[in-house]
C-alpha cells in the first residue's frame, strides 16, 4: 500500500506538471485500444487540464476491421466442415447481418483461443476438420501469427489456415494527418506496436507532418509521463520521436520479430473501417505460404457491405467523433446490442467510455 | 431470424438479468416482486427460505474444491444471505454416459463432507444419465431450505443511503483458479478457489449487527461489478466503493492484470458483501475478522443517494470511474 499511495503523488505531481506545461489548448490522440482502456479505467481525464484533449483514433483492430472481412469471418463459420477459432474479442462483433456469437448459437462451430498457435494446436488434435484462425490485430499480434503459419507449414498442417487482417498503424497516424479532418497536435505512440517496430517509423510522421510522437506504457505514471513530453515539445516547437516505455521498448525494436514477419507476409494496400483503403497498410500471406491463407483457399470473394446507418464507429475511428458524442451512445447503441464494433471490443474506444466514463451521461 | 440463447445470456450480467425479467420472471409467484434475490422468503411459512441452484463448472475438480463443494456451498450461500440458518439440502445429479464412476466418488464424498461442515443434511435428490454427448461429466442441482434467524432478513431492497460496504476477503480466487484449471493460461503463482460456506460467518455478523445488517449479497458469476449493480438498482441507491481499501490477493491480481480481467467483473465463491447502517459498521467488521472467511474483511464504501443504479470506484489515483455490470460472456461454466 505504501507503495501505491507514493505512485499515486507521482501521478498527480505529472499530472500538475502538465498542466503548467500546456499554454494554449491542445489536442493528442492515442492510437492504442489498451491505452484507451487504461485511460478509462484509471480516470486519466479527470487529472489532465482543461486545455488538453485526448483523443482515441484507430487503434482497435477489431474495430478497423471492416464489415466486409466480419462477413468473411462469419460467412467461413457458416462452413460447416469448418471451425473458425478466434480471440473472444471478436466474438460479438456485428458483421452486416450478425455476429460470430449469433452463428455460435445456431450451432457453428466457433471456438474461442488464447493465441494463434493453440488454434494450430487445434487443428492438429482435430485433423478432420479444417480450421480457420481469424488473424486480426496490429504489429504486435502479427508476429505470432506468422509464427504460427511457419510452423503449419512445417507441420504440413493442411486442415489449417488463416483469414489474414492485419494491419500496420503507422500508415493510418499518416493518412489521419494527410486528411487533416482533425487537429492532431501529437501522438501518444503504443507501447507494444513499438516494441516491435521500434522509433524509426515514427520519424517520417514527425518529420513531414511535424507533429510529436512519444512512445507510453500502460501505467497512469507512463500514460501521463509521454502526455508531458509532448506537452512539452508543442510548447518548445519540436516535433521528435520520444520513447517514454523504455523498459519495454527498444530504439530498434524487435528485428527477430520483424523478420518472422517479413518472411511470411507481404504489405498490401488495405481497407480500414472508416478510413478506406490505405496503401501499404495491411499484411498478406506471401505467395509461399498461399496454401494457408483462407481467402485463396476458400475463394472469399471481396464484398462491399456497409456498416450499420446509424453507426457513427468511421467518425470515431479517425477521433472526429468523441464515444460520448455520438447520438447513439448508450441509447441505440450498447454493449448488449452494438451497432459496431468501438462499442463491443474489449479495445474499442466506446466499450471504454461506456464501461468507466459514463459519470455525467 | 429465430432468437436463441447465447452464452451471453449465462453471463451473470446485463443479457442475463433481461432475459430473466422478460422469460423467466413471468412464471414467478407475483410475490415475488422484481427484486432477484439470492433466495426466497415463503408467504405463509414465515421462518422457511427456499433457494436453488445449478453446478456446471469445468473442470469438476480444481484447486481449492470440486463440483461437490461447490454445489453445497453455493446454495448454502444463498439462503446465508437472507439471514437463514441453511437446514436442508436437495441433490440432482446429471451425469453423462461414459463419466468415470470415481469422479461421481470423489463429487459424491466433498457433498457429505460439506454437508457435515455446514451442518446441512441432505435428504433427498435424483440421478439421471444422459447420452455421450448430451451433457458434459456431472451436471448438479441443489435445492436448499433453511430458517429465519430473525424477523428482518437482509435483502437487496434495504439497502439505504449512508450504509457502509463490507466485503469479506480479496476478489476474483473463484475465477482465476478455474481458468488456470482449465489450462487455458500458464500462472507462475497458484491461485486456490475461496469456495466456502458462509453460513456462519452470517451468523457472526447477524449477531454483531442484528438489524442494521440491510443487504448480503454474494457476488458469483459477475463478481462484484454485479453483485453493487443489482443492489444498487434494487434499492434505488447509488454505491462508491474505493480501491485503495480493497483486500488484496497478489496472485490474482497478477494474473488479471496478465488477462485483463478486471477483478471487480471475475466470479467469487466464498465472498460476501454486505450493506450495514454506519453505527454497526464497526462491531460487523470486527466480528467478520474474527471469522475464518472473513480475515481481510474490509470496509470498501458506502450507499449514496444517488443517481439510484449508479455503481462508482475511486481509483488508488484519487479519480473516479463508473463499475459496470458485465456484458457478455466473461468465462462460461465458471460455477
Amino acid at each position: 500500500m505504501p507503495e501505491e499511495v507514493a505512485l499515486a503523488k507521482e501521478v498527480r505531481a505529472l499530472a500538475r506538471q502538465i498542466a503548467r506545461a500546456v499554454k494554449k489548448p491542445v489536442q493528442f490522440m492515442e492510437v492504442c485500444g489498451t491505452h484507451a482502456h487504461a485511460v478509462g479505467r484509471l480516470g486519466l481525464r479527470q487529472l489532465l487540464p482543461e486545455k488538453l484533449t485526448l483523443l482515441s483514433g484507430p487503434g482497435c483492430p477489431v474495430c478497423v476491421t471492416p464489415t466486409g472481412e466480419i462477413d468473411w469471418a462469419l460467412e467461413l463459420a457458416a462452413t460447416p466442415e469448418i471451425t473458425v477459432a478466434t480471440f473472444g474479442d471478436m466474438i460479438r462483433v456485428p458483421g452486416s447481418r450478425q455476429s460470430l456469437a449469433d452463428l455460435r448459437a445456431q450451432g457453428a462451430n466457433i471456438q474461442v483461443v488464447y493465441s494463434p498457435m493453440q488454434a494450430l494446436e487445434l487443428a492438429v488434435e482435430h485433423s478432420d476438420r479444417q480450421w480457420v484462425f481469424i488473424g486480426v490485430g496490429f504489429e504486435t499480434t502479427a508476429p505470432t501469427v506468422a509464427a504460427t503459419i511457419q510452423t503449419a507449414a512445417r507441420q504440413g498442417a493442411d486442415n489449417f489456415s488463416v483469414l489474414c487482417c492485419h494491419k500496420l498503424i503507422p500508415p493510418a497516424m499518416r493518412a489521419l494527418l494527410a486528411a487533416g479532418e482533425v487537429r492532431i497536435d501529437g501522438f501518444l505512440a503504443p507501447g507494444h506496436v513499438s516494441a516491435i517496430l521500434g522509433l524509426e517509423p515514427y520519424q517520417a510522421v514527425a518529420d513531414e507532418y511535424h507533429v510529436p510522437c512519444v512512445v507510453a506504457g500502460f501505467e497512469a505514471h507512463d500514460i501521463l509521463r509521454a502526455l508531458l513530453a509532448l506537452a512539452r515539445q508543442v510548447r518548445e516547437k519540436r516535433a521528435a520521436v520520444e520513447n517514454e516505455y523504455e523498459r519495454t521498448v527498444r530504439p530498434e525494436g524487435n528485428p527477430l520479430a520483424r523478420a518472422v514477419m517479413e518472411e511470411v507476409f507481404e504489405i498490401v494496400d488495405a481497407r480500414w473501417r472508416g478510413l478506406g483503403v490505405l496503401p501499404q497498410s495491411g499484411y498478406a500471406l506471401r505467395e509461399k505460404y498461399a496454401r494457408f491463407d483462407a481467402v485463396r483457399r476458400y475463394g472469399l470473394r471481396p464484398s462491399n457491405a456497409g456498416e450499420h446507418p446509424l453507426c457513427h464507429c468511421g467518425e470515431v475511428l479517425r477521433g472526429v467523433r468523441r464515444p460520448l458524442d455520438c447520438p447513439a451512445f448508450a441509447d441505440a447503441c450498447t454493449p448488449e446490442h452494438p451497432l459496431g464494433p468501438c462499442m463491443v471490443s474489449s479495445e474499442g474506444a466506446c466499450a471504454a467510455s461506456y464501461r468507466y466514463e459514463r459519470i455525467g451521461k | 431470424m429465430a432468437e436463441r440463447i447465447t452464452l451471453a445470456h449465462g453471463g451473470g450480467g446485463v443479457q442475463m438479468q433481461e432475459l430473466i425479467r422478460r422469460e423467466l420472471l413471468p412464471a414467478c409467484d407475483e410475490t415475488l416482486g422484481r427484486a432477484l434475490e439470492d433466495a426466497a422468503l415463503l408467504p405463509g411459512a414465515e421462518r422457511i427460505v427456499l433457494t436453488t441452484d445449478s453446478y456446471v463448472v469445468r473442470p469438476a475438480v480444481f484447486p481449492g474444491g470440486d463440483l461437490g463443494r461447490l454445489a453445497v456451498c453455493g446454495t448454502v450461500n444463498d439462503l446465508a444471505m437472507r439471514g437463514a440458518q441453511p437446514a436442508y439440502l436437495s441433490l440432482g445429479l446429471i451425469v453423462e454416459e461414459g463419466t468415470e464412476i470415481e469422479l461421481l466418488r470423489t463429487v459424491m464424498r466433498s457433498v457429505q463432507k460439506t454437508c457435515v461442515e455446514t451442518g446441512v443434511k441432505l435428504v433427498t435428490g435424483d440421478f439421471k444419465v444422459v447420452e455421450k454427448h448430451s451433457g458434459d461429466g456431472i451436471f448438479a442441482n441443489t435445492t436448499g431450505v433453511g430458517f429465519l434467524r430473525s424477523r428482518s432478513a437482509p435483502s437487496v431492497s434495504r439497502a439505504r443511503p449512508g450504509d457502509k460496504v463490507l466485503l469479506n476477503g480479496p476478489l476474483g480466487q473463484h475465477g482465476v483458479a478455474i481458468l488456470a484449471a482449465r489450462g487455458e493460461l500458464t500462472l507462475q503463482a497458484t491461485v486456490e478457489s475461496d469456495c466456502a460456506p458462509l453460513s456462519d460467518l452470517v451468523e457472526a455478523l447477524l449477531e454483531a449487527g442484528g438489524d442494521g445488517v440491510h443487504t448480503l449479497h454474494d457476488p458469483t458469476r459477475g463478481g462484484l461489478a454485479a453483485a453493487l449493480n443489482e443492489i444498487a438498482q434494487t434499492a434505488g441507491v447509488a454505491v462508491e466503493v474505493s480501491e485503495r481499501n480493497f483486500p488484496r490477493d497478489p496472485g490474482v491480481e497478477g494474473a488479471c492484470d496478465l488477462l485483463g480481467l478486471d477483478r471487480l467483473q471475475v466470479a467469487n465463491e466464498g465472498k460476501l458483501v454486505a450493506l450495514v447502517a454506519p453505527e454497526v459498521a464497526e462491531p460487523v467488521l470486527e466480528a467478520m475478522r474474527g471469522h475464518a472467511s472473513g480475515r481481510q474483511a474490509a470496509l470498501i464504501g458506502e450507499a449514496l443517494e444517488g443517481p439510484a443504479g449508479r455503481v462508482t470506484l475511486r481509483t488508488v489515483l484519487g479519480t473516479r470511474r463508473i463499475v459496470d455490470s458485465p456484458s457478455g460472456e466473461l468465462l462460461p461454466r465458471i460455477c
